[in-house]
C-alpha cells in the first residue's frame, strides 16, 4: 500500500524504510540489504539510499513508499491518493513509474484518486464511487465514450454556460469520428457555434464533450437535436 | 571558612548529588518509558485499548504529580524502608526521587509518543508489524528526540528535587547549600554550591540538546 502523505519513518533513511517490512517479515539481514538495493534501484532511487525522508522531495518520498510497498512482492498494490499531495509534474513521473511496474512486474494496481487526470492517464478500468456506492464501472475508454457517463463529465469539464440570446445551448458527448459539428451544419444549413469543449483521442477514437449553440429556440431545434441523438450522440442541456 | 574547609565539603556533596541523580535518572527513564508507553497503548483507539487500565494508570500518575516533593519524601517513608531497608541517607533518598520523577517523565513520554504520525503507525500495522514491533521500531524510535529532550528536563527536575534530600539525610549540593549557606550564613558555600548547580544544569541541557538534535531527522 502507498499513502497520500507517504507515511515514512522520519527516523530511518530511505533504505531503512524499505527494510522495515522485510524486518517485520523476518527476512535475514544480508538478504535484506540486497533486496533493499534492488527495490530502490527499481524505483529509480539507487543513489539516495542513505537520505532521510526530510531530505527528499515529495516525489522521491513517494518512490520510497512504493519501494517499501513492493518489498513483500505483493500481487496487488493499493495506492491511496498517492499523487494527491504532489505537483502535476511529479504526479506524472510517479504515474509513469506505476505504469512501468504494472507492465514489468505484472502488478495489479488498485488506485484510489479524485484526480480525473490520473484515471485518464494510467487506468485500464475504473469504478466511480458516489456516497459510498459504485455508480458506474467499466473499461476507461469505454466509459469515457459512454454518453452521459459521470466519468466523462469529470474528465471533460465544461465551464459556465454563456448567455447566448436566441440560441439553444447543448452539451454533446462526442462519439465516433468527431465530425458531428460539420455534419450538422451541412445537413441543416445552419451556423453551429462551438462554445466550449474538451476532446481527446483515446484508444483510437474521439471521446470528449463539446458545448454548441444552435440558432433558434429549443422547439425550433428539435429535429436537429433528434438527428444528433440518432447518430449516437448523447445530449444534455446545461443548467 | 577557608577554601580548604569548603573544598572537601563540596566534593563530598557533589558525589552524593551525582549518585542520587544518576541512579534516580536511570530508574526514572525505565519506569517513565514503561508507564508512558502504557498510557498511550491503553488509551481509546490505542494498540491495547483498555479504558479502565488507562484511567487507573492516569489517576496514579496524577496523584504522583500533585504531591509536593517534600510531602512525598516523608509520605513514602514506609515504602522506602521496604525497598532499601533504611529511611536515612543518600540511597534512601533515591527512592522518593524516583517515585516523584517517574510520573513526571511518564507524561512527557506519553506526549512525545502521541506526536508520532498516525499514518506511520497505520502503515506499520498494514505491513503486519506486531504490537511489540510497533512499540519498539515505530513509537519509541520515532519519538526518540522528544524522549531525550524530556529526559533532560527530568534530570534537571531531579537535581532540584534532590535539594530536599537533606530532610532524610541524603546530603548532596542542595543540602549543603541549606545547611551551610542558609542556616550558618556561610555565603561562600552558598555561592560555590549555586555555581556548581548552574554549571551542572547547563552542561546537562547542552548534552540533552546535542543528543536530541543528532537523533532528529526532521
Amino acid at each position: 500500500m502507498i499513502h497520500q502523505h507517504f507515511a515514512l519513518l522520519s527516523s530511518r533513511t530511505a533504505a531503512g524504510n524499505v527494510a522495515f517490512p522485510l524486518e517485520v517479515m523476518g527476512v535475514p539481514r544480508h538478504e535484506r540489504a540486497t533486496r533493499v538495493r534492488e527495490l530502490l534501484d527499481l524505483v529509480g532511487l539507487g543513489g539516495r539510499a542513505d537520505a532521510y525522508p526530510a531530505q527528499l522531495s515529495g516525489g522521491q518520498k513517494q518512490r520510497v513508499g512504493i519501494a517499501r510497498a513492493l518489498a513483500g512482492r505483493p500481487s496487488v498494490l493499493l495506492s491511496d491518493e498517492a499523487t494527491s499531495a504532489l505537483d502535476p509534474e511529479t504526479t506524472g513521473s510517479i504515474l509513469e513509474l506505476l505504469r512501468d511496474l504494472n507492465q514489468r512486474l505484472g502488478l495489479t494496481i488498485l488506485l484510489i484518486t479524485h484526480e480525473m487526470e490520473v484515471v485518464k492517464r494510467i487506468c485500464d478500468s475504473v469504478a466511480v464511487m458516489h456516497d459510498g456506492r459504485v455508480t458506474e464501472s467499466g473499461a476507461v475508454p469505454e466509459l469515457l465514450a459512454r454518453p452521459g457517463s459521470e466519468l466523462a463529465r469529470g474528465v471533460f469539464r465544461l465551464g459556465p454556460v454563456p448567455d447566448l440570446p436566441g440560441h439553444t445551448v447543448v452539451d454533446v458527448t462526442v462519439a465516433g469520428d468527431g465530425t458531428f459539428v460539420a455534419e450538422l451544419a451541412r445537413t441543416f444549413d445552419i451556423e453551429v457555434r462551438i462554445l466550449g469543449g474538451s476532446v481527446e483521442t483515446v484508444a483510437g477514437g474521439r471521446v470528449g464533450r463539446v458545448r454548441i449553440g444552435l440558432p433558434g429556440t429549443p422547439e425550433a431545434n428539435e429535429a436537429r437535436l433528434r438527428h444528433l441523438r440518432e447518430t449516437g450522440h448523447a445530449l444534455e442541456v446545461p443548467a | 571558612m577557608t577554601w580548604s574547609d569548603i573544598a572537601p565539603l563540596l566534593w563530598q556533596a557533589t558525589k552524593e548529588s551525582a549518585y542520587m541523580v544518576g541512579v534516580a535518572t536511570v530508574l526514572t527513564a525505565a519506569g517513565g518509558l514503561l508507564i508512558g508507553v502504557l498510557l498511550v497503548l491503553t488509551d481509546r483507539g490505542g494498540l491495547l485499548a483498555a479504558r479502565p487500565v488507562n484511567a487507573v494508570l492516569g489517576l496514579i500518575v496524577n496523584i504522583g504529580r500533585s504531591l509536593p516533593f517534600i510531602i512525598l519524601l516523608v509520605a513514602i517513608i514506609p515504602f522506602t524502608r521496604a525497598v532499601v531497608g533504611t529511611t536515612i541517607g543518600t540511597t534512601a533518598a533515591i527512592v522518593p526521587l524516583t517515585v516523584g520523577a517517574i510520573p513526571f517523565y511518564a507524561r512527557i513520554v506519553e506526549t512525545s509518543i502521541r506526536e508520532v504520525d498516525r499514518d506511520v503507525i497505520a502503515a506499520a500495522r498494514a505491513m503486519g508489524a506486531s504490537r511489540p514491533q510497533i512499540v519498539r521500531k515505530v513509537l519509541l524510535r520515532e519519538a526518540r528526540p522528544g524522549l531525550v529532550a524530556g529526559l533532560t528536563i527530568t534530570v534537571i527536575a531531579l537535581v532540584s528535587y534532590s535539594a530536599m534530600a537533606g530532610v532524610v539525610g541524603g546530603g548532596g549540593l542542595g543540602d549543603l547549600a541549606i545547611r551551610y549557606g542558609y542556616q550558618r550564613f556561610e555565603n561562600e558555600v552558598m555561592v560555590a554550591t549555586v555555581l556548581l548547580l548552574v554549571v551542572f544544569v547547563q552542561l546537562t541541557q547542552m548534552l540533552g540538546d546535542f543528543v536530541a538534535r543528532r537523533l532528529s531527522h526532521q
